[in-house]
């Protein structure tokens, strides 16, 4: 049984069949509006989630096949105390894939071990988010036309930051990657991701507190925001939280091709003047984000056949 | 102190000071049907001080594959029918499996107190074991 829990369960080519999946849906959406009629995806969040959640949903609906599922944990047994565990033998039971947010980490690889449908992965606390990288991905694929030869700003809250860790481990298998790390020293990259991810595969990189100094070298600037729900100490949030903020002053500085990213939602760490900067593709990412998940769903329901 | 010499079994030999105990019960020996000996703080030329085991029982089934995990620089002595068999220094298993806690308190391990405690080999130079379910490095090593 196939199952995304984190990227590296994918391969490159893999991936890349993906995104040629989702470009093609784009293309020709009518192609592709029946392929899950019948099928039924369980939608298991037992954490708050807008996009994610609803972009799955979406992408089921416009295959053809529908959705169950719950939105919190407090309306699932697991209110009860029923482990994660026994939840995905009961949903194998009622749906043809799954897809689980947790706030643990491992919770959906516990969930793959137990379920006899396919178990996708839609964030687990703070460490995988491979739906998110998919996106991210596509977004890259269709904004600068390739995964090679790139100049990665990461910004923000890269120790908790599970979207960042994805990507890296994503980009790192393409060559000519260089990956700039910009973060206060509370929240650096965790040194797992630098050591067996980023040094391991002999990718270049820079780790950094200052932004502007950094912008005019970078392709792609990927902002993230400091989670609130991450933290155990109110205080250090607060402290934290606006480390940085991309203002329109600050964007004039990078290039004119550069492409602004960011999984959402966001605070306050870009100003809304920026959105209409042709550059800003935020928005964009969420659209891109509906189309892999469609592809994702296609391939993981073929390969359960 | 006198010890019987061993039929069919094993001799955990060279294991660091302070470590014996810990061997013997993660290998489960209060289980073993047949003689168990624990020395601790033995006399070693080579090392100063060691723990010895000594297990000499038919029919063992026991799993030493965490014993690189422990102490990879201990020796094992197979023993068959009175004879050394087999002698080798334990090599890192690639999973150990409830040998050590994670202590990652955002781990779905936290939680759910049924599941195992596994980790993975993830960096043989440095001796590197990770959660498999959070990839949180294993701590007490």
């Amino acid at each position: 049984m196939r199952h995304l829990i984190g990227i590296e369960d994918l391969s490159v080519a893999e991936i890349e069949a993906l995104v040629a999946t989702a470009e093609d849906i784009i293309d020709n959406p009518a192609k592709y509006a029946e392929v899950c009629h019948g099928k039924k995806l369980a939608s298991l969040f037992y954490e708050p989630s807008t996009r994610t959640r609803l972009s799955f949903e979406a992408a089921m609906i416009e295959l053809g096949g529908s959705v169950i599922g719950f939105s919190e944990a407090q309306s699932s047994s697991a209110a009860k105390g029923e482990s994660v565990a026994d939840t995905a033998k009961v949903i194998s039971c009622f749906a043809d894939i799954m897809v689980m947010r947790h706030f643990k980490e491992g919770a959906p690889m516990v969930a793959s071990l137990n379920a006899t449908v396919p178990v996708i992965n839609a964030g687990d606390g703070g460490h995988n988010h491979p739906t998110q990288t998919l996106t991210d991905l596509l977004t890259i694929k269709r904004e600068k036309g390739r995964f090679d030869n790139l100049t990665v700003g990461l910004c923000g809250d890269l120790k908790f930051g599970r979207t960042v860790h994805s990507l890296i481990a994503a980009l790192s298998r393409y060559t000519g990657i260089k990956f700039v790390l910009i973060s206060p020293t509370e929240l650096m990259i965790p040194d797992y991701i630098k050591h067996d991810i980023i040094e391991k595969n002999g990718i270049d990189y820079v780790e950094t507190t200052d932004l502007e100094a950094v912008m005019p070298e970078l392709d792609i600037l990927y902002m993230t925001r400091v989670q609130r729900e991450r933290f155990f100490n109110e205080q250090d949030y607060i402290r934290l939280k606006d480390s940085y903020i991309l203002s329109q002053s600050k964007l004039n500085l990078a290039k004119s091709d550069c492409i602004v990213m960011h999984p959402l939602p966001r605070v306050n760490e870009i100003t809304v003047e920026v959105d209409s900067d042709p550059r800003a593709c935020y928005f964009k990412q969420v659209l891109y984000g509906k189309y892999i998940r469609m592809a994702l769903i296609k391939m993981l329901l073929e390969a359960a056949k | 102190m006198n010890i019987d010499s061993i039929k069919n079994g094993f001799v955990l030999d060279h294991i660091k000071p302070e470590k014996g105990m810990e061997i013997y019960c993660l290998l489960g020996l209060d289980g073993v049907d047949g003689m168990v000996a624990l020395i601790r703080n033995a006399a070693s030329r080579r090392m100063g001080r060691k723990d010895i085991i000594k297990v000499d029982a038919e029919n063992l089934n026991i799993d030493l594959s965490v014993l690189g995990y422990i102490d990879p620089e201990m020796t094992v002595n197979v023993i068959k029918d009175g004879e050394l068999v087999k002698k080798y220094h334990p090599e890192l298993p690639e999973q150990i499996t409830d040998v050590v806690k994670c202590k990652n308190p955002r781990c779905i391990t936290s939680t759910e107190q049924e599941l195992k405690h596994i980790f993975k080999l993830t960096d043989r130079e440095t001796r590197t074991y990770r959660c498999v379910y959070c990839e949180s490095k294993a701590k007490n090593q």
